[in-house]
């Protein structure tokens, strides 16, 4: 194993504040479920009603887990978080394996470092000892921040090693992926599919209790029962696939050719087809599968947020919090609505924001010279980029609004509320293609400076969610172009801010478009 | 006829680095040029402020006669670009990529396209993310190669092609010119310029520093000579442009600037010559010359 330790310290070194980033945001995935439960209700007679609604609200199991003892803090974070958590978990596992075996390959940085004296298992191995202490790190973390809290050792422990035992799993998942591809992003692909199956699976059989859950490594964590009389038999189920998959990976390794996968890479067409050839063809082709992923996704989310249906107020209970975001209309479950559109529509800017930053993605990848060289003037190919910008957020707006609306349908049987939360989603397109025109000005003017759209994105986020509560002053609140829209369907939706935010959009982006015109293109 | 690249005093910087310093350059109609310096010395700067991709700090650049910063898509109509790097996109095929730049040039010769697709023997089903470099190479050759264009611009074109794939590069480079196009073709592979350029340019710190056929530019350099004469070689050393001069009994060799050969052979002459051996300078020792740091200082101490 020549290497094997120069090579861990340098993949700590690189990762350390991913992994920082990772291990914090997991953490903060349990430990603020806790207080934010003693938070909601103010008596156990609150608490056992919401528990008790909870625990026969089909939906909510689908996208959490089994309930068990909900009327516990503990039940509650353990509910609330372990799913989710190992999720978490395992994209982060994915990632640290993905950028140090794959994508090192397909950049061919593999092949030098493999030149020198180093065992041809060690950078795999290294990026398997990363990978663990990560997860091992996370879920330490997770365990010392329930303690600190003051919530049950036994439980605390087991959720900890819980979550630390499915990012394993996942971290096998994805070694085995990194050999049976070439590629890196369909290895993050075939990871994330037996990601989302794991999801499903428990889904499905936590509703059924038809023992489906069992296959699942999200489920195997859940059957620990942190919080609700531990058991530790299950966690053996873990320990065991995690251990097969990794030989499996390293058997699989030793029987291909580094560099390539063990699934021949498929040829694709000779010939260009007419939709590659449109003007928007190529920025579609580049764009559309993340399109699909986040239309996807946002429709998901808003389905599972919908299908909570009338139950919002038992759930919501009646602390100060909930009071404070429950107080803007007549009518609990709009207002609770209101909230959750504000939250897919800022959602829905993330993607915006990605969207928008492509094309300076092609241009630092050295792609965009060879295409500006031909007879494409400069402003066509931005536009097209624009063009599926802007068509692109207001699929995902939609997504997240019909979902929402078809969720609520669905419990309910109320077949109007698909319109009501459409129509309450469409004047968020206004402020969402604004952060994505901020980000095709910085593009334009000071495209090293175009990561800070995030910034704005953040901004906005803390501005609606916490800017009441901290008491911001309004002048600060008002530049959030979210802050000026109404509450839709809490309020009723006033047009004039819309269009305003609107066209501040549409001079920004064509600011941005026109600077780009203007600057050298990024050469490599 | 007017010249079809036409860069008279440009400069270019990027923050502090100057990259072109009053650089000057002229391509004519129907003409392969070479266009060669050290690495960093702004050819691919040059090139990228051809296809207005950068902008001219100051000095005037005229492509076909026009502005290529203002009127650049309407000039690449005409032109077609290969870089020394080609990118590609990871998920799309070598086929579909050679299309895509066809149809936004204007179109492509379907015929050659097949054609030259056999002779560089490229498998167009890839995709862009399993292509050796020497392949990436290639979508971009046949891409710039099909379509009907006056002009290419070739920024070290042949770096990752195999000698049979140069050699078809060459013959195809060649086809082209016999139709009357132009080339700029920026390269580091001597017997390639040398097989396939009428002129050259050589540049250095964002500088031209010589311009004109290979012979002009032979004539720039030094060559050497050997021979033995009848009496004691002596007063040689006087000789304007001899450099390096050694007397071994009645041997001498020296290197003589290539414009004051005639002088030495005749100082030889008048010594009684009895053999003699002249050399022209290889096109190494051209260029060696030209790229070192000597160049702002023609007499040279010897080594």
């Amino acid at each position: 194993m020549t290497g094997t330790l120069i090579f861990v310290r340098t993949f700590l070194r690189r990762d350390r504040w991913m992994m920082f980033w990772w291990i914090a945001a997991g953490t903060l995935l349990y430990y603020s479920q806790a207080p934010s439960v003693d938070a909601t209700y103010k008596t156990q007679a609150e608490f056992d009603t919401a528990a008790a609604s909870m625990e026969s609200n089909a939906a909510l199991i689908a996208m959490t887990g089994p309930a068990r003892a909900l009327n516990t803090v503990g039940g509650q974070v353990a509910w609330q978080s372990m799913a989710f958590g190992a999720v978490v978990a395992g994209l982060m596992s994915m990632f640290i394996i993905g950028r140090h075996t794959r994508a090192e390959e397909e950049s061919g940085r593999d092949e030098l470092v493999r030149s020198t004296a180093v065992s041809r298992h060690a950078p795999i191995v290294a990026a398997l000892v990363v990978a663990t202490v990560a997860n091992v790190l996370m879920g330490a973390f997770i365990t010392l921040s329930l303690l600190s809290y003051g919530l049950a050792a036994a439980g605390s422990i087991s959720i900890g090693v819980a979550l630390t035992l499915a990012g394993l799993t996942f971290t096998g998942v994805a070694l085995v992926a990194a050999q049976l591809t070439d590629s890196t992003r369909a290895m993050y692909g075939i990871t994330g599919a037996v990601m989302a199956v794991s999801y499903v699976l428990r889904a499905v059989g936590d509703l059924t209790e038809n023992g489906l859950s069992w296959l699942s490594p999200i489920g195997w964590g859940q059957a620990m029962h942190p919080y609700s009389g531990e058991r530790w038999w299950p966690a053996v189920l873990p320990v065991v696939a995690a251990l097969a998959l990794v030989v499996a990976a390293l058997a699989l390794f030793a029987r291909r050719d580094v560099g390539s996968g063990l699934w021949p890479a498929r040829p694709g067409p000779s010939r260009a087809n007419g939709r590659l050839l449109g003007t928007l063809g190529l920025a579609w082709r580049l764009q559309r599968g993340s399109i699909i992923g986040w239309t996807t996704g946002i429709l998901l989310l808003g389905l599972s947020f919908g299908s909570i249906g009338n139950d919002v107020q038992d759930i919501m209970g009646s602390s100060d919090f909930s009071d404070a975001i429950l107080q803007t209309g007549s009518d609990a479950t709009d207002s609770f609505y209101g909230f959750a559109i504000l939250m897919i529509a800022l959602m829905a800017a993330g993607f915006a924001i990605s969207s928008a930053l492509r094309p300076l993605g092609e241009e630092d990848a050295g792609r965009v010279e060879t295409l500006l060289a031909t007879a494409q003037p400069r402003r066509t190919w931005l536009l097209g980029h624009v063009s599926v910008t802007v068509l692109g957020s207001a699929v995902v707006l939609v997504a997240g609004g019909l979902g929402l609306g078809a969720g609520f349908a669905m419990v309910t049987g109320d077949g109007s509320a698909v319109l009501r939360y459409l129509g309450a989603m469409l004047p968020y397109l206004a402020p969402v293609l604004l952060l994505a025109a901020v980000t095709r000005l910085l593009h334009g003017i000071m495209p090293r400076l175009a990561f800070l759209a995030w910034a704005g994105l953040a901004f906005c986020v803390v501005v609606m969610f916490f800017g009441e509560l901290l008491r911001f002053p309004s002048a600060v609140m008002d530049v959030s172009p979210f802050s000026h829209l109404a509450l839709t369907p809490a309020e009723d939706a006033r047009w004039t801010p819309v269009l305003v935010v609107a066209l501040v959009a549409v001079v920004l982006s064509i600011v941005g478009q026109v600077a780009f015109r203007r600057r050298d293109v990024i050469t490599t | 006829m007017s010249d079809v690249i036409d860069i008279q005093n440009l400069h270019k910087s990027f923050g502090s680095t100057k990259a072109l310093d009053g650089l000057d350059l002229r391509v004519s109609t129907g003409e392969v040029h070479g266009f060669l310096g050290p690495n960093g010395a702004g050819k691919s700067t040059t090139i990228r402020v051809l296809l207005g991709l950068l902008r001219a700090d100051s000095g005037t650049v005229q492509l076909f006669g026009g502005d290529p910063w203002r009127d650049a898509a309407e000039l690449h109509h005409r032109l077609a670009y290969v870089p020394g790097d080609v990118n590609l996109w990871p998920t799309l095929t070598g086929g579909e990529v050679i299309d895509l730049l066809g149809r936004l040039r204007g179109g492509l010769d379907e015929r050659r396209r097949a054609d030259l697709i056999e002779r560089f023997e490229l498998d167009p089903t890839k995709k862009g993310r399993a292509y050796s470099k020497g392949n990436r190479q290639k979508v971009a050759l046949v891409a710039a190669l099909a379509s009907d264009v006056e002009l290419l611009l070739l920024d070290e074109p042949t770096s990752g092609l195999d000698p049979l794939m140069e050699a078809v590069f060459t013959d195809c480079i060649d086809d082209f010119k016999d139709d009357g196009h132009t080339v700029l073709l920026s390269s580091h592979i001597l017997a390639e310029v040398e097989r396939l350029c009428d002129r050259v340019s050589i540049i250095r710190s964002g500088q031209a520093v010589e311009s004109g056929t290979l012979a002009d530019l032979r004539h720039l350099t030094r060559t050497s000579v050997s021979a033995e004469v009848a009496a004691p070689p002596t007063g040689l050393d006087g000789l304007l442009g001899v450099h390096d001069l050694i007397v071994e009994g009645n041997r001498v060799l020296f290197e003589v600037d290539t414009d004051h050969l005639g002088a030495a052979i005749d100082a030889l002459g008048r010594l009684g010559i009895r053999t003699l051996t002249s050399q022209p300078p290889t096109l190494e020792e051209l260029f060696m010359r030209h790229y070192g740091d000597d160049v702002a200082e023609p007499v040279e101490a010897s080594a």
